[in-house]
């Protein structure tokens, strides 16, 4: 299993180096995203509304991933070659992993971008408890992504996916949203309460091993037609 | 990998909401058999060979290969088709040989050597490292076909195969179906083109409106005998 989703991986990685049409645009959109929310959320003065960092880092992390989501499997329906990967004899919650493996990827690589960013612009010292942040980040992701790959893979032949996918992955992760959001505040407090985001970082926990097992678990019957 | 030598279809039907796509189709294809699978547009021929792949499951009837059901044999049938579909399957953004590579991976194969005879056979040898982007339709046919045998499957399913094909290519996949059948395996070829069908097949399926209106030996004039039973 491990070695099919290396496969997937790789794959992904080979064709991103190559075209770099993902990563470009998921960039260039969450970057646009956090530009226009400093516009609004950054006074005259350059002081920012106080506690707005932690939910535009978090805004632009989904917005952006739903986009990288979306032209993920746009590569893989345009040719038919989720066909293809489907119809080898590895296990399909590999090809899931590998997927999934590279949309986190492409995610934590936008992340490293945004949080800077969002940290000169609202002033927001989210390196104080660095740790702690990427833990956040990191389970956040792949909380999201682990999602947001099972329903695009679910969506890939349907007309409306591009509609569909927001619509059905938002409500789901919300739970993500809110820990990823409140642990990120928490951390930005002066001084940081170190206790609450360990909460959230718990939850955010929980909640990836239960979506994990849970796409792992029904990715081959949702792909069967 | 499992080995069998024949693909049993029994009653089998798929329905898509209250369309039916396939209706009481039954069949049995052997060893050997190149089986041509035609119909018009519509007639449910990609239906069954997507059942046949095991990527549509059917809403009844039984698929048995070698006599075992899909469900039973589990993953590993899927080693033993090789399936060259409408749309070809290829990363259009990797190289033939990357695309080769990773499907040798995905199916477990020792690449050793086995790309570049599968790039020679596609005689794709100079532009192996080209972007499949590149390609013409009939380049890339034939190194999709050249991916869909790679791991020499026992149940080889091809639809529309000749399609962008020049005279010289549609000649040397003839041949390659042929060879591979009598290697001992199993080809249903699903195309529109009559005139090509006629002295490649084996055995003629002819699918309309879902259902199986013959399923009998090839003969010569099977266009007059298409006409008959489908109509222009």
């Amino acid at each position: 299993m491990i070695k099919v989703a290396l496969l997937v991986l790789r794959k992904d990685v080979a064709i991103e180096a190559r075209s770099r049409e993902i990563v470009y645009t998921t960039l260039f959109f969450a970057v646009s995203c956090v530009l226009v929310f400093s516009f609004a959320f950054v006074m005259e003065e350059g002081v920012p509304v106080e506690g707005a960092a932690a939910g535009i880092l978090w805004i632009a992390v989904a917005f952006s991933g739903t986009l990288a989501l979306g032209r993920t499997f746009e590569r893989e329906r345009y040719g038919e070659t989720l066909r293809a990967l489907l119809l080898t004899p590895g296990s399909r919650a590999a090809i899931y992993a590998g997927k999934l493996l590279g949309m986190v990827l492409l995610m934590l690589a936008t992340e490293a971008v945004l949080t800077p960013m969002v940290a000169f612009l609202f002033h927001a010292p989210f390196f104080a408890r660095p740790l702690q942040l990427v833990a956040l980040l990191v389970l956040g992701t792949i909380g999201f992504a682990s999602v947001g790959t099972l329903f695009a893979a679910m969506l890939v032949r349907t007309r409306t996916r591009d509609v569909l996918l927001p619509i059905l992955l938002f409500p789901v992760t919300i739970p993500v949203m809110i820990a990823g959001v409140r642990g990120t505040a928490a951390l930005l407090q002066s001084p940081p309460d170190e206790a609450v985001a360990t909460l959230w970082i718990g939850l955010l926990t929980s909640f990836d091993t239960v979506f994990l097992v849970l796409a792992l678990w029904t990715f081959e019957p949702l792909m069967t037609e | 990998m499992i080995d069998f030598t024949s693909v049993q279809l029994a009653d089998v039907s798929r329905h898509f909401g209250r369309r039916r796509a396939v209706s009481h189709v039954s069949f049995t294809a052997n060893s050997g058999d190149i089986i041509g699978l035609l119909g018009p547009n519509g007639a449910g021929k990609s239906t069954i060979i997507g059942m046949l792949a095991t990527l549509v499951t059917p809403t009844s009837g039984a698929i048995t290969y070698g006599g075992r059901p899909a469900r039973e044999l589990g993953g590993a049938l899927r080693g033993s088709i090789g399936l060259l579909a409408h749309e070809l399957s290829l990363y259009s953004d990797l190289s033939a040989r990357q695309n080769l590579v990773l499907f040798a991976g995905l199916y477990g194969l020792d690449r050793d050597g086995m790309i570049d005879q599968a790039l020679a056979v596609a005689g794709l040898s100079e532009r192996g490292d080209d972007s499949v982007s590149a390609f013409s339709r009939g380049m890339r046919q034939r190194l999709a076909l050249e991916r869909a045998l790679l791991h020499r499957p026992r149940l080889v399913l091809m639809d529309e195969p000749f399609t962008g094909l020049d005279d010289a290519a549609v000649a040397t996949v003839r041949t390659r179906l042929q060879t591979i059948a009598a290697a001992g395996a199993i080809v249903v070829v699903t195309t529109h083109d009559l005139d090509l069908a006629d002295g490649l097949v084996t055995r003629v399926a002819i699918a309309n409106a879902g259902r199986l209106v013959a399923d009998e030996r090839a003969a010569t004039g099977l266009r007059a005998r298409y006409r008959s039973l489908v109509g222009n």
